[in-house]
């Protein structure tokens, strides 16, 4: 039965005949769209876009494969299902699975970010409460938050000695500000109407910030928090490319120097699509908190 | 008690951009304890100024504000306000919300079965049992505005202070409301200042009306008093000659005497 049939059988049953009943029944199969009919259209426009999209992208990169070296979507695809049936393999320090490598840059962006958000979340609640700390920490936050992240490799190489350590080190840099700047916004944005009623009812100082400052600026650190693993995730895989070891951004240079140029851009989506997971967690919880 | 909140050459003035502006000039005004006043006049005249002096949340440029004889200093819970916003906490129930306040005035010496007795009675109070586990954003206007007035209530304060409480609501909702405030401060015999620009709603509620000029250096211009019995009804009054006076008064007060050009 095709849609528009469906559509004949759920018109409804004739009025009775006035001249407006008569108007009705003319529009009705119209403007009544049944149901069932509604969901596929609805549906059809909801999948259409981002497939046609798709398409469109994967086309565009055959046609550039087929006239360059890189290479194309079915060579890469081939390859895919190879690295995917065995992502947990475990061959010395230097050749593992995808699996591991994704896990080991995601237990780094864990560690630095969580480190950040220890630091960043506090700091950031006292800077926007305390406009002498704010007006004091200004200068500094406003140098250091331009600085690209690796700049700080270094640093973090010279004092910890050790690649592991450093690149956690550019994690925690790299995902600081975004947690600071956020959580201070926030406290430095909560309604006055919330502040009066706190003033009225003289609440001791950890009720206010419990059931008053706290609540009202979680959103504002879930902003932060979102952008901070974002950056994290954008850091790591060019992090892990200068420092080595397990890690899909050694991965990626790993198999340049293998001229592996497939494994290349697997990795590319393979991170692409970590980074996305990560963004709508994290959406997913913000909407829990989204008053 | 006959100065139960005195407020005494009152003066406030703001430091803003442009300048200096004095938004209250001699302000003196006495409330006897149980006392419904409202304070009326033209938008800007500093009418929520006013309030905001008795509430502790501004202070006073000069003169003296005092309540039962000792003086304002800064806010507390026994000048509960009730705002034109409602200001609930979007993240608590209207339980929790109102939670909040019982447990700040009534913590220190009573359990936790006693709170939350006092917070449902609260609730019950106002009509609002059944939306008790509701979230501000679950509940219409009307009813976000009787868990502001319950909470207030709840705290048993010595003053209501209530800042255009039914500003923002529709004109049946606000009646209801109003009859129902009028209700609920009689039971209780809170002494209680209200804000409002609704001439109808001075006169059906309040004991005096305080008329406010116009601003800058805005003061009291005249004081009414309401001399009608209570319990009011509002359709026994609508053909009550004292009431009609009473409205006409404070209209031509303010449409007269404070005629303020449409800007």
């Amino acid at each position: 039965m095709s849609v528009v049939q469906m559509a004949k059988i759920k018109t409804p049953p004739p009025a009775p005949v006035t001249d407006a009943g008569a108007v009705a029944a003319v529009r009705a199969p119209v403007s009544a769209v049944p149901p069932a009919r509604d969901t596929v259209r609805k549906f059809l426009q909801w999948i259409l876009p981002p497939v046609l999209g798709m398409a469109v992208f994967v086309a565009i990169w055959a046609m550039v494969a087929a006239v360059s070296d890189l290479p194309g979507p079915v060579k890469t695809f081939d390859t895919a299902v190879q690295v995917f049936s065995d992502p947990f393999y475990d061959k010395g320090p230097n050749d593992q699975g995808i699996g591991w490598n994704v896990l080991m840059s995601l237990s780094r962006v864990g560690i630095g970010f969580g480190m950040a958000a220890l630091v960043g979340i506090p700091l950031g609640f006292l800077i926007g409460y305390f406009g002498f700390l704010n007006r004091a920490m200004a200068p500094i936050i406003s140098v250091l938050r331009p600085v690209s992240p690796l700049a700080w490799l270094p640093i973090g190489l010279y004092i910890f000695k050790q690649a592991q350590p450093a690149a956690i080190w550019v994690i925690f840099i790299s995902s600081l500000w975004p947690m600071v700047l956020n959580t201070a916004a926030g406290v430095t944005q909560i309604p006055q109407d919330y502040r009066n009623v706190g003033r009225v009812l003289n609440l001791s100082p950890w009720k206010l910030f419990s059931r008053i400052l706290f609540p009202s600026v979680v959103p504002y650190v879930l902003t932060g928090v979102r952008l901070s693993v974002g950056v994290a995730w954008l850091v790591i895989v060019a992090a892990e490319m200068l420092t080595g070891g397990v890690g899909i951004g050694f991965w990626v240079w790993d198999q340049w120097n293998n001229l592996s140029v497939q494994h290349i851009i697997i990795a590319i989506f393979v991170v692409g699509v970590v980074g996305l997971l990560l963004e709508q967690a994290i959406l997913l919880m913000a909407r829990r908190f989204h008053y | 008690m006959e100065k139960f909140v005195q407020v005494e050459n009152v003066q406030m003035v703001f430091n803003t951009r442009s300048g200096r502006f004095v938004a209250l000039q001699d302000v003196n005004l006495n409330i006897r304890q149980g006392e419904f006043v409202s304070i009326i006049g033209h938008s800007g005249c500093g009418k929520s100024t006013l309030l905001n002096l008795v509430a502790g949340l501004t202070e006073a440029t000069s003169g003296v504000l005092l309540l039962g004889g000792r003086e304002i200093a800064g806010p507390g819970p026994d000048r509960a306000v009730v705002f034109q916003n409602h200001s609930l906490l979007p993240w608590l129930t209207c339980f929790g919300n109102v939670y909040l306040a019982v447990e700040r005035v009534f913590g220190r010496d009573e359990g936790r079965a006693t709170l939350r007795k006092r917070t449902e009675d609260a609730l019950a109070l106002v009509g609002l049992s059944h939306a008790m586990h509701k979230y501000p954003h679950e509940i219409s206007g009307g009813m976000k505005q009787r868990v502001g007035i319950a909470r207030a209530l709840a705290m048993q304060p010595k003053v209501l202070l209530l800042d255009e409480p039914l500003g923002a609501l529709d004109a049946l909702t606000r009646a209801n409301l109003q009859e129902e405030l009028m209700r609920l401060v009689a039971g209780a015999g809170t002494t209680t200042i209200m804000v409002t620009h609704d001439v109808d709603e001075a006169v059906l509620l309040s004991d005096r009306i305080v008329m406010m000029t116009n601003g800058p250096a805005a003061t009291i211009g005249k004081i009414l008093d309401v001399k009608l019995p209570r319990p009011r009804r509002r359709l026994d009054l609508t053909d009550d000659p004292a009431y009609n006076r009473c409205r006409s008064e404070v209209l031509k007060f303010l449409y007269e005497r404070q005629h303020k050009d449409a800007a």
